[in-house]
């Protein structure tokens, strides 16, 4: 779920009589559960919302290699080593799947990269916060991954093929990265008391930043009907945040960690949790760049871009050399 | 434990196995302090691989270790709970990343050192090292291949960049002396056909860097004498940092299950 920030207004074109009539036939293929593929004929605003839209799914796969990767080299065993460096790699992949996704749409991983490192493109907030101890990496596993798979199931019968086909794989990975993390979790709470006040520490500070990853709630969330007409967006961010909230509290009892929320209780006729008001202007904060690591994080991708600029260019010039002599004898 | 294993005293033999295990260790850790600040997205995916490869073959050998030793040490108490002297890898393996010229340098050192090593000792006396080889053999194939391929590049790239992977081998070339200077214990895994001589082991790495160099534009530095050996536990200033950072949780929490 790393798509919340992106429900902002897509400048409308300018329509005329045959635009008319191939957007009545696109949405006609949308409403037969048809999947628009990257050579059909598509609406300018689905393009933009769908690219601005993957882009920033994949940005917050490469920005959230960083908070879990800050604990690949003090892993507290060999195992958990390798799991964790291997979800940090998942997640690297993740990001490159998804950059090739919004490439199907006209736009180029460079392009894309450079909006991530101006600043003009968005990731998902809740990167912004820190890890300081082992136990948030099981906390980013287990209801980071988590709120991310509630986004993302539906998002496999999104309209936009690529997508469509990307999210099934990513889906089947943010999975098992949940059950590690939760594993992580169950490890600390049955541990010694500073292992299991360490994970409650983690479960208080991910809590309300986990059911903010949702978005806006649906009273505040005035961009998503054309997501929800073009079948990009299934299920609205209250829809998606009251599953997850339901999905996750009888965890969190399982690992005997008390959910920060003193208004948490169990609505019997409804049959869901009841849950306090999430406090807005923290989101807000966040996303308006004041959050705990905003900077650090952006600065550390423009450091390694920029560290790594030598590296990329001398493989250009090696590869420019090998074009060369082949071109000669073609000529 | 080991049916095949010719008379060799074990402790001599837990030794030898950490050398082997502590060489993936530190390089794994080290490689691991690049994961999401790599050069490009590929990079960061392809040193994670590399990482990840190293670790696994860490748990394997350090887990053969302790059964060795047979003092009820696991993987983790051989890789969390030593002091700095009790590590026996290559002082190369805990040099500093540096760039990624630095890295790639180091990578290729002691990818053709452990390739031309384990191709070699699938053959071992020692069934559990034989297979471990055989495994890590496939992997470190890899290895190399990507860090060679990458040293490729970066030597026949830009001026650049053949300056800096240049220096960097400059800087590590006498690091590899120890890798090869064959000392009594490396002599007795010889006789007892649970390793390779080194010797051998060095005129195919030799040989392969030969080729390697040349095809980076890179001039081969001139050996020199090189006396302090990680092997016997003599390390850098560096290895007590990584292990400080490696071993936190495990020394700030003792006993604590993870």
């Amino acid at each position: 779920m790393y798509t919340q920030g992106l429900d902002g207004q897509v400048p409308d074109t300018a329509a005329h009589t045959d635009e008319a009539t191939l957007e009545q036939r696109f949405l006609a293929r949308v409403d037969a559960e048809e999947k628009i593929e990257p050579k059909d004929w598509m609406p300018v605003r689905y393009r933009n919302t769908l690219i601005r839209q993957i882009s920033q799914h994949a940005h917050s796969e490469i920005v959230g290699m960083l908070p879990e990767g800050n604990w690949i080299t003090r892993a507290p065993t060999l195992k958990r080593k390798a799991i964790l460096i291997a979800k940090v790699q998942d997640e690297g992949g993740h990001g490159a799947y998804l950059y090739s996704a919004a490439e199907t749409l006209g736009v180029s991983r460079d392009q894309l990269v450079e909006q991530l490192l101006s600043g003009k493109a968005k990731y998902s907030s809740i990167f912004n916060y820190p890890t300081p101890t082992w136990a948030d990496v099981g906390a980013i596993g287990w209801l980071v991954d988590g709120a991310a798979i509630m986004n993302q199931i539906p998002l496999c019968r999104c309209s936009y093929g690529p997508y469509a086909r990307a999210m099934v794989r990513v889906c089947r990975e943010e999975s098992f990265h949940q059950r590690q993390g939760y594993d992580l979790m169950l490890q600390l709470a049955r541990g010694s008391e500073a292992q299991k006040r360490m994970a409650q520490e983690a479960l208080n500070r991910w809590w309300w930043p986990a059911l903010m990853m949702f978005g806006p709630s649906d009273a505040n969330s005035t961009h998503t009907g054309d997501s929800q007409r073009w079948k990009i967006k299934r299920f609205s961010n209250d829809e998606l945040r009251q599953k997850f909230v339901d999905f996750t509290v009888p965890q969190a009892k399982f690992l005997g960690l008390a959910v920060p929320d003193p208004e948490l209780r169990w609505d019997e006729h409804r049959q869901q949790y009841e849950f306090g008001p999430i406090d807005w202007s923290e989101f807000d904060q966040v996303l308006k760049g004041n959050g705990p690591c905003n900077a650090e994080r952006i600065a550390a991708r423009r450091n390694a871009h920029a560290a790594g600029a030598w590296v990329r260019e001398a493989a250009s010039a090696y590869a420019a050399k090998r074009r060369q002599p082949s071109a000669n004898i073609a000529a | 434990m080991n049916a095949k294993l010719p008379n060799v005293d074990a402790q001599a033999l837990f030794h030898y196995v950490l050398r082997l295990g502590d060489l993936s260790l530190i390089l794994g850790q080290r490689l691991g302090e690049w994961v999401g600040h790599a050069p490009a997205l590929e990079e960061d995916l392809g040193v994670a691989n590399i990482a990840l490869d190293l670790i696994g073959q860490a748990r394997l050998l350090l887990s053969y270790a302790g059964e060795i030793e047979g003092c009820g040490r696991d993987e983790d108490k051989l890789a969390y709970l030593r002091e700095q002297g009790g590590y026996f890898n290559a002082i190369l393996a805990e040099q500093p990343n540096g760039d990624f010229g630095q890295t790639i340098v180091r990578q290729v050192l002691i990818d053709a050192f452990q390739l031309e090593l384990y191709e070699r000792m699938t053959g071992s006396l020692d069934e559990r090292l034989a297979s471990i080889a055989a495994k890590s053999v496939k992997e470190v194939r890899y290895h190399l291949r990507y860090s060679s391929g990458w040293l490729v590049r970066l030597g026949d790239g830009t001026e650049e960049s053949h300056a800096r992977v240049q220096s960097a081998l400059n800087t590590l070339w006498p690091y590899t002396v120890e890798l090869f200077a064959e000392d009594d214990l490396d002599q007795l895994m010889a006789d007892s056909g649970i390793a390779p001589r080194l010797s051998a082991v060095h005129a195919a790495w030799s040989a392969r860097l030969e080729g390697i160099l040349a095809d980076s534009t890179l001039l081969r530095p001139a050996d020199r004498p090189h006396l302090w050996h990680g092997k016997r536990g003599q390390h850098s200033e560096h290895l007590g940092y990584i292990l400080a950072e490696m071993q936190y949780l495990q020394r700030a929490y003792p006993e604590a299950c993870w």
